[in-house]
């Protein structure tokens, strides 16, 4: 009975959005926003990357809002599973080889990640995907060396640094010229990593940011006992 | 060309399809991981790197990641 | 043929749509669900990105080589999408902490059970 009415209404949704979709032209361009942003972005930005320059320039506070859901979430799933104490029961440690494999490739993953997020104006990449590749070298040494922590004191400070430097530097934006996330240090050259102005230190404030607080999900959701 | 494309979409949807009838929850988060990493492919023929980045770390690997931790704490298999 | 180049990206995002939908709607297992919110996200985000698409163009990075006076591709899709895919996986994981309490709380995770017990 359910299935079926669901299947109903679903093709019902299905006519109307194929019916909408053909008058949607694959190919071609469609607004002029995006055109402006191409010819003017090196220039009033000093970032080569035009996508980068998008999400920490031109749209600096969709930017804000994002990395304040990301926090709440955190917050949000470390309150509710805060069940008790953990209670510390015997893991069998991993193998040898396992072992020692997974310390001599995290440190290489970080630096890996940190690379991505420094270069996020010059290259694709970011913030947010540097941020990822740092959450991944964690989870690395959670399922490697099982008895390994990360300190949550730590994390909660790394994490609301990252938050802090993104605010401060949009406040000083406001008090030196005239609006939020101002880009008051000078723009150097093109293609060179001191380029800019302050999207590259909000972007390292992102990756911190973002590493931490995802390692820190991961870290509440594992319990040591069966 | 298009017909790469073309058979890349179709194993998506059939990675989703996998999703949604396996009883093995594990199964079907693997399956999601693949339809999340041939997303990821087809954001690079769509000339957007940057997505495909962002994709390729936070949809196949961290989710997947999240999702069998969870399941490890419930249920393995749908009743 | 014509039909397949111009609308394969369109059908891709289009069928992860209403499959998403589908395992949301139906399935009784809470897990199930959250993996049907997951795949309705990856197909949202794809269409986005499909539609920003300009026939021969290119990634929009200048690069200093002499190809750069070539048609790009359209920019503002894709940054909106790089904060779409990180507020899903903070969504998920909300959504799977609430799962795991329920789990403590009821003894089981189908919702047909759930909503007898609850009188």
């Amino acid at each position: 009975m359910r299935k079926t009415i669901s299947i109903i209404l679903l093709s019902i949704v299905a006519v109307g959005m194929s019916l909408s979709l053909a008058k949607v032209p694959f190919g071609q361009p469609k607004t002029k926003v995006g055109q402006r942003y191409i010819d003017k972005g090196v220039e009033e930005t000093g970032a080569v990357n035009i996508v980068t320059s998008v999400v920490v320039s031109y749209r600096g506070f969709d930017t804000l809002g994002e990395v304040t859901v990301l926090f709440i979430a955190a917050t949000g799933l470390g309150a509710v599973l805060k069940i008790g104490k953990r209670e510390a029961a015997a893991i069998e440690p991993a193998s040898f080889v396992l072992r020692t494999g997974c310390r001599v490739l995290f440190p290489l993953i970080l630096v890996f990640g940190s690379y991505i997020f420094i270069h996020g104006h010059l290259t694709p990449g970011g913030g947010f995907q540097g941020g990822a590749i740092v959450a991944s070298a964690f989870v690395l040494i959670y399922l490697g060396c099982r008895e390994r922590r990360i300190s949550e004191t730590a994390s909660t400070t790394l994490e609301s640094l990252g938050g802090l430097v993104f605010v401060v530097a949009g406040l000083i934006g406001l008090a030196v010229g005239g609006y939020f996330l101002l880009n008051f240090v000078p723009k150097g050259q093109p293609y060179s990593l001191l380029s800019a102005g302050i999207i590259p230190v909000i972007y390292i404030a992102i990756g911190f940011k973002v590493g931490s607080e995802l390692a820190g999900i991961i870290d509440n959701l594992i319990e040591e006992s069966t | 060309m298009i017909f790469f494309v073309s058979l890349l979409v179709v194993l998506m949807l059939l990675g989703a399809v996998a999703a949604c009838i396996f009883r093995d929850l594990i199964s079907a988060v693997i399956a999601a991981a693949l339809v999340s990493l041939i997303a990821s492919i087809l954001f690079y023929f769509l000339q957007a790197p940057d997505v495909a980045m962002a994709e390729a770390a936070i949809g196949a690997a961290l989710t997947t990641a999240i999702f069998i931790v969870a399941i490890r704490r419930t249920n393995r298999y749908e009743q | 043929m014509s039909f397949l180049e111009n609308y394969a990206f369109y059908i891709g995002a289009f069928g992860l749509i209403l499959i998403g939908l589908y395992v949301i709607l139906v399935k009784h297992n809470l897990i199930k669900v959250i993996i049907g919110l997951a795949v309705l996200d990856t197909g949202v985000n794809l269409f986005l990105i499909s539609v920003g698409y300009i026939t021969e163009g290119t990634a929009p990075i200048f690069s200093g080589s002499e190809t750069d006076g070539q048609q790009m591709v359209d920019p503002v899709p894709q940054a909106l999408v790089l904060t779409a895919i990180v507020i899903g996986v903070a969504v998920l994981a909300l959504a799977l902490s609430l799962a795991i309490r329920l789990y403590h709380h009821y003894g089981t995770l189908n919702l047909r059970e759930i909503r007898e017990q609850k009188w």
